[in-house]
C-alpha cells in the first residue's frame, strides 16, 4: 500500500512524494479506535502517584505493605461501588479476556459433578468461544460447546437459547452485555430468566460496556475490563456474587482474603488507576454517552449514503461509541491504510486485517459482509476531546476512501 | 460446507477462470485469492452470464463462506449452497453456487 511504515509520514517524519493528508488536521491523528482506547488523564496522573505510593507488597505487614493494601482497598471499595455489589465480590484478573476465561472457568469447575456443557451466543468473545471449543474437542464431545445463533442485528436468538440452555447436563450460560464489534446490546434480562428458570448461571462478558452505559444488572458472574472505561491496560475485573456457586480449578489461595475469588491481585497502581478511571468517567457517562450515541448516527449516516455499503448491528439497541459498516467490493485492509494515511486509526474486522486471516467470526454469524470492513469504537471525550470534530471530518472522507479502494481493484463499477 | 466429495474430472492445474464444466455450470476459479477478489470475480461474471445461469465460484479465501452469500443478499440473486471439494493432488476449496439472474438489477436488499 501506499504507506508501508506504520509511524512514517502521518506523524510528520520523513519527507514524502505523497499528497498531504486531506482528512485529519495537519499532525493531528483522529483516534477512532478505542478498544482499547487511551488512558484517561486522570487515571494517568493517579497512576503515577501510585507508582510512588503504592508499589509495595500489599500483604506485606510493613507500612509500605500496609500503604499498598489500603490502595488496594480502595480500588475495590470505588469498584464495587460503581457496579452496585459489595467489595468482597469483587476480584481482578490480568486482563479483560482472561476475566472472562476465568468466568466461565470458575462456573464449570464448580459444578463438575452436574456436567461439563457450555452455551454461548455465537458472537461472543473468542475468550469465551475458543476455550469452550477445545474443551469439546478435548473430550471429543462437540456438543460441549453450544453456540446459539445471533439474528441479522447480532441479538441472540432467545427461543433457541431456551432450548440450549434447557440441555442437561448444560452447566453454565455464557452471554456479552454488548458486542464490540458490532455494538448490538443482547436481551440480558430475559435470557437470564431463562437460565434462572433451568437452574443455569449467566456468566456476562461486558467488557464492551463497561463505562459507556449504566453496568448489568442481569448475571450471576460479571467480567470487564477497565481499558473499556479509559482505564489502564492489564487489568481485568470480575463480580462474583456470593450467592453464585463459583470455584477456579487448583489448589486453595492462601491470601484468599486479599484476593478474593480469583485468587489473582492486580498490581495496585493499575486497580487504583482503574478505580480513578471508572470514577472520571461515571461521573460524565450519560453526557458522553448521548454525544457519542449523535456522532455514530452520523457515521451511521455517512456509511449508508455510499452506494453498496452496509451498515451492521442494532440501529437502536446499541453502545453509545461502536459502529461497524461494510463496503461491497472493498479491501479491508486498504481501507484502514488509507484511512491511516490520511490521520485516521480505525480497525477492521475483515480477514486480511487479522493475524488468523479469518474474517470476523461476529460479522460472518449475523450473514453480513465480511470484507471491506471498518470499525469504529469512540473514545471517550475526556481522552479525546476533538472527538467531534474528527468524527466530522470521519464522515467527509468515508465515501471518497471507499471509491478509491475500489477503483484499485477494478470494481468501481459492478 | 455440507458435504465432500471428489471434485468433478477437472485437476486444479488446467481450470482456467470462467470455465463452463459438462454440467452447465459456470465456473468462477478464484482459488488462491484473498477477498474481496473472490466476490468480485463473481460479480464481474455475473454482469455477463444470461439470467437464470449457475454459477460456481471456487474459493480457498475462508471469507468467501460468509461473503458469497451476503453478495446474494444484497444483489438479490439466489444463493444455492457449499461443498467441499478435494482435487487428486490433494488441494482442497470450497465451491459455492449461485443462481444469477432474477432481481439482479435490485442492490442493497436488506434481509
Amino acid at each position: 500500500m501506499a504507506n508501508p511504515s506504520p509511524d512514517g509520514p502521518v506523524d510528520g517524519g520523513a519527507p514524502t512524494a505523497e499528497p498531504p493528508p486531506a482528512g485529519a488536521a495537519q499532525g493531528h491523528r483522529a483516534v477512532l479506535d478505542a478498544s482499547p482506547g487511551p488512558l484517561h488523564p486522570v487515571a494517568r496522573e493517579t497512576l503515577a502517584a501510585a507508582v510512588d505510593a503504592g508499589w509495595a507488597d500489599p500483604r506485606r505487614l510493613h507500612r509500605e505493605g500496609r500503604a499498598a493494601r489500603r490502595l488496594l482497598d480502595d480500588a475495590r471499595a470505588v469498584l464495587a461501588d460503581g457496579l452496585g455489589v459489595r467489595p468482597e465480590e469483587v476480584a481482578f484478573a490480568p486482563d479483560g479476556p482472561t476475566a472472562v476465561r476465568w468466568m466461565a472457568e470458575g462456573l464449570t469447575y464448580a459444578a463438575r459433578r452436574r456436567g461439563a456443557r457450555v452455551v454461548a451466543s455465537a458472537v461472543e468473545h473468542s475468550a469465551v468461544l475458543v476455550p469452550a471449543r477445545h474443551a469439546a474437542a478435548a473430550a471429543g464431545e462437540a456438543d460441549l460447546a453450544a453456540e446459539v445463533a445471533v439474528d441479522h442485528l447480532g441479538r441472540v436468538d432467545l427461543q433457541a437459547w431456551a432450548g440450549a440452555v434447557a440441555r442437561p447436563g448444560t452447566v453454565a450460560a455464557l452471554l456479552q452485555h454488548a458486542n464490540g464489534e458490532v455494538g448490538t446490546l443482547q436481551p440480558l434480562a430475559a435470557a437470564h430468566e431463562i437460565c434462572r428458570a433451568v437452574g443455569v448461571p449467566l456468566a456476562v462478558d461486558a467488557q464492551a460496556s463497561l463505562g459507556r452505559v449504566p453496568p448489568p444488572e442481569h448475571y450471576d458472574v460479571l467480567a470487564g475490563d477497565a481499558s473499556s472505561w479509559g482505564g489502564p491496560g492489564g487489568v481485568g475485573v470480575l463480580v462474583v456474587p456470593t450467592r453464585t456457586r463459583w470455584l477456579r480449578p487448583g489448589p486453595a489461595d492462601p491470601d484468599a482474603g486479599l484476593n478474593g475469588p480469583s485468587g489473582h491481585h492486580p498490581w495496585v497502581p493499575l486497580a487504583l488507576a482503574a478505580a480513578e478511571a471508572w470514577q472520571q468517567t461515571a461521573a460524565t457517562r450519560e453526557a458522553d454517552a448521548a454525544e457519542a450515541h449523535l456522532l455514530v448516527d452520523l457515521v451511521r449516516e455517512a456509511a449508508a449514503a455510499v452506494p453498496d455499503v452496509e451498515v451492521v448491528g442494532d440501529p437502536r439497541e446499541r453502545l453509545p461509541h461502536v459502529v461497524t459498516f461494510s463496503a461491497l467490493y472493498g479491501d479491508g485492509e486498504a481501507l484502514v491504510r488509507e484511512l491511516d494515511r490520511r490521520g485516521f486509526a480505525v480497525a477492521s474486522g475483515s480477514a486480511c486485517t487479522s493475524s488468523t486471516l479469518e474474517p470476523s467470526h461476529v460479522l460472518a454469524a449475523m450473514g453480513a459482509l465480511t470484507h471491506g470492513n471498518l470499525r469504529v469504537t469512540l473514545p471517550l471525550a475526556s481522552v479525546s476531546p476533538r472527538r467531534a470534530e474528527d468524527v466530522r471530518a470521519f464522515t467527509a472522507e468515508v465515501g471518497p476512501v471507499v471509491a478509491a479502494v475500489r477503483a484499485e481493484l477494478g470494481a468501481d463499477h459492478l | 460446507m455440507k458435504e465432500t466429495h471428489d471434485s468433478p474430472d477437472d485437476s486444479p492445474d488446467d481450470s482456467t477462470d470462467d470455465a463452463q464444466d459438462e454440467r452447465g455450470v459456470e465456473v468462477v476459479d478464484a482459488r488462491g485469492l484473498a477477498c474481496p477478489v473472490p466476490v468480485i470475480r463473481l460479480a464481474q461474471h455475473a454482469r455477463e452470464a444470461t439470467p437464470g445461469t449457475v454459477v460456481e465460484v471456487w474459493a480457498t479465501d475462508p471469507a468467501a463462506a460468509a461473503d458469497v452469500p451476503a453478495w446474494c443478499r444484497m444483489r438479490g440473486q439466489d444463493y444455492l449452497g457449499a461443498r467441499s471439494c478435494t482435487a487428486a493432488d490433494g488441494s482442497v476449496w470450497t465451491a459455492y453456487r449461485v443462481r444469477v439472474g432474477g432481481a439482479a438489477a435490485a442492490p442493497g436488499l436488506t434481509p
